[in-house]
């Protein structure tokens, strides 16, 4: 029982310890923890470091309610007129919802690609911490070689290779290569070298389990930390992806939403009620991640702690 | 294939023997990522090196004929590095890494050791806020500050007209700095993230016993915090390496705003615009190969230089 007990959880109390301890520094009546005209100034560079980071959402936000005229024609950070609803139904209904396939293809290459990814990656990286095996250090350098070569100047060849396979625009063409992450794989390393318990494995393999159903039930639930971390790098990494749907998809159906936004933003110039539908678009495309990412920082910083300890 | 498996591991007497067959096991769970990882990482590594190898040889009178593929030795990867646009979009993406990077992983130190030394709550309200950008793609980024670009729309410009201030930031001069800024707003949180990362697993006790030497929090953040940081600065930084010389998006959204960005203005762009505009995915693949390896001697040489110091360091 206390074996199966991942030591992932140690970042967290860690990181509460820190609190109390703050906290306890606080109670000591230490003199110096008080306002203090530094900490004021602190502050202050804090708040103006967070208005730069939100500034440009705030403005879509504001954006995102306005008319095409309004857009050009109103101070950007104030309202004007406000006609958001009317404004995000013309962006789903234009061109027969061609908003809806961008959406669903998005979530489908990052979520699968994402899963897949995340899977293999455990599973590598699992194989690499714990068995001792010939090709070994091979494997891994290679690892490490793919961590550090910029996936964008692969998508060009790779496009080239796909298309001799007949395999560009289609859907596998974007959703092969993000079932692949070298930095998931190095991470999954370094993270089942120090939580997979070598006794764990022992004591399974006495009551006689198998070797896959070790992985499938004791190791990926020790792991879960780190492939959670995975899932959301690789996920926000597919989501984002410009180049490589730019280069593989010619059928604007099987777009993400990050291509078919800028298919729309270059013809907003012959077209220009296109502007308010990128903005509108923009703005909506930025919501799901946006949540996710304020639910999901504080899971994200434990999962990143365990990589970056030995790294 | 995976029972015949188990069922061997299973049987070896005790399970003490795990070293039974462990070669199997093993490679039964790298061999989904390792094929993958052939088929979109050196396949097309190899194709792309291939490829570049090449050259179309038109034949019959006035070169007219079918075109066949003749072998073009380094032709090609002469030919491109004998257009000029091409190497100063190399010479312009050094320019940008070795003044963006800096000034990012500056800001990114400053607010994690910042948000280190705040109180739980508002630490958790700013840096959420700081990290948020990392969520937005970077194309869509991209709009948003071409938006906040262009004079007529931007608010920002707007308001500098009204103190007198006409800055020009899609100008010869200030573009490369308007993408750079783009960039640093995308990542400078999810970089500060990494570091608070690490500082969160520094032990508690150095800080007390800093503390009880009568350490200021400055000098905590300086001597004790920035260097125990370290490793994440590394990973940091060399994910900005191979970062910056990927840039694409930033300057393809922006391009339709200003006449000075190219079509070659980074690497990316310029093999790119080769394949797909002007039809010589000969001369691209050479491009690729050629960034690829600026690409892993950038990376590796950076990680190098940073180990040879550690190790320095450590004697």
């Amino acid at each position: 029982m206390s074996v199966s007990t991942p030591p992932a959880e140690k970042p967290v109390p860690a990181a509460s310890a820190h609190t109390s301890q703050t906290a306890g520094t606080r109670r000591d009546g230490r003199p110096r923890r008080g306002v203090k005209p530094s900490r004021i100034l602190l502050v202050a560079l804090l708040t103006i470091a967070a208005l730069y980071f939100l500034l440009p959402v705030y403005w879509l936000v504001v954006a995102s309610t306005k008319s095409s005229a309004g857009l050009f024609g109103t101070f950007g950070l104030w309202f004007s007129d406000p006609q958001w609803l009317d404004n995000l139904s013309k962006v789903f209904s234009y061109s027969d919802g061609i908003f809806w396939s961008w959406t669903f293809n998005s979530v489908l290459y990052a979520g699968v690609g994402g899963a897949l990814a995340t899977l293999l990656a455990g599973a590598a990286g699992y194989a690499l911490a714990v068995y001792r095996f010939r090709g070994r250090e091979a494997v891994f350098k290679a690892v490490l070689a793919g961590v550090l070569l910029p996936s964008t100047t692969l998508a060009l060849p790779m496009y080239l290779l796909f298309s001799k396979a007949g395999l560009a625009n289609t859907y596998w063409a974007v959703l092969i290569p993000s079932m692949v992450s070298p930095f998931g794989v190095y991470l999954c390393r370094i993270y089942a070298e120090a939580a997979v318990p070598a006794e764990m494995l022992e004591a399974a393999r006495v009551d006689g389990a198998g070797e896959w159903r070790i992985f499938g039930t004791l190791v990926l639930r020790t792991m879960t930390p780190a492939l959670v971390t995975v899932f959301l790098f690789q996920f926000v990494g597919i989501w984002n992806n410009y180049f490589l749907p730019l280069v593989m998809l010619s059928d604007d159906r099987k777009y993400p939403i990050t291509l078919g936004l800028t298919t729309w933003q270059t013809a907003a110039d012959r077209t220009p009620e296109l502007y308010q539908l990128t903005v509108g678009g923009a703005f909506l495309s930025i919501l799901p991640l946006a949540a996710a990412m304020l639910v999901l920082q504080r899971y994200w910083r434990s999962g990143l702690t365990q990589g970056s300890v030995k790294g | 294939m995976s029972t015949t498996t188990s069922r061997r591991t299973t049987s070896a007497p005790g399970g003490s023997r795990r070293s039974a067959r462990p070669d199997r096991a093993a490679w039964g769970f790298l061999l989904p990522f390792v094929a993958l990882f052939l088929f979109t990482f050196v396949l097309p590594l190899g194709y792309a090196v291939y490829q570049s190898l090449l050259t179309p040889v038109r034949s019959g009178p006035l070169g007219l004929g079918p075109a066949t593929l003749g072998f073009a030795g380094l032709d090609n990867y002469a030919l491109a590095l004998q257009q000029s646009a091409f190497l100063e979009s190399f010479a312009r993406v050094l320019l940008f890494g070795l003044v963006q990077i800096p000034v990012m992983l500056l800001l990114s130190t400053a607010l994690a050791l910042a948000l280190d030394t705040l109180s739980h709550r508002w630490a958790g309200i700013l840096r959420a806020a700081y990290f948020l950008p990392y969520g937005v793609p970077g194309v869509i980024a991209s709009i948003l500050w071409g938006f906040l670009y262009v004079p007529g729309v931007s608010p920002i410009v707007d308001l500098l007209g009204k103190v007198g201030l006409a800055p020009d930031f899609l100008g010869y001069d200030n573009v490369l700095w308007s993408i750079a800024n783009i960039v640093i707003w995308e990542f400078a949180g999810y970089n500060m993230l990494v570091i608070v990362a690490q500082l969160k697993a520094i032990p508690q006790e150095l800080y007390e016993a800093a503390r009880i030497d009568g350490a200021s929090t400055w000098q905590t953040a300086v001597r004790i915090k920035l260097p125990l940081a370290r490793p994440a600065l590394v990973l940091t930084g060399v994910f900005s390496i191979i970062g910056t010389l990927q840039l694409f998006a930033e300057p393809l959204v922006i391009k339709p705003l200003t006449s000075t960005v190219t079509n070659s203005y980074t690497p990316n762009l310029s093999a790119y615009n080769e394949a797909f505009a002007n039809n010589n995915i000969y001369l691209a693949a050479a491009e690729s190969v050629i960034l690829a390896l600026v690409a892993s001697v950038l990376s590796f040489g950076f990680l190098s230089l940073v180990n040879r110091k550690e190790r320095r360091d450590a004697r």
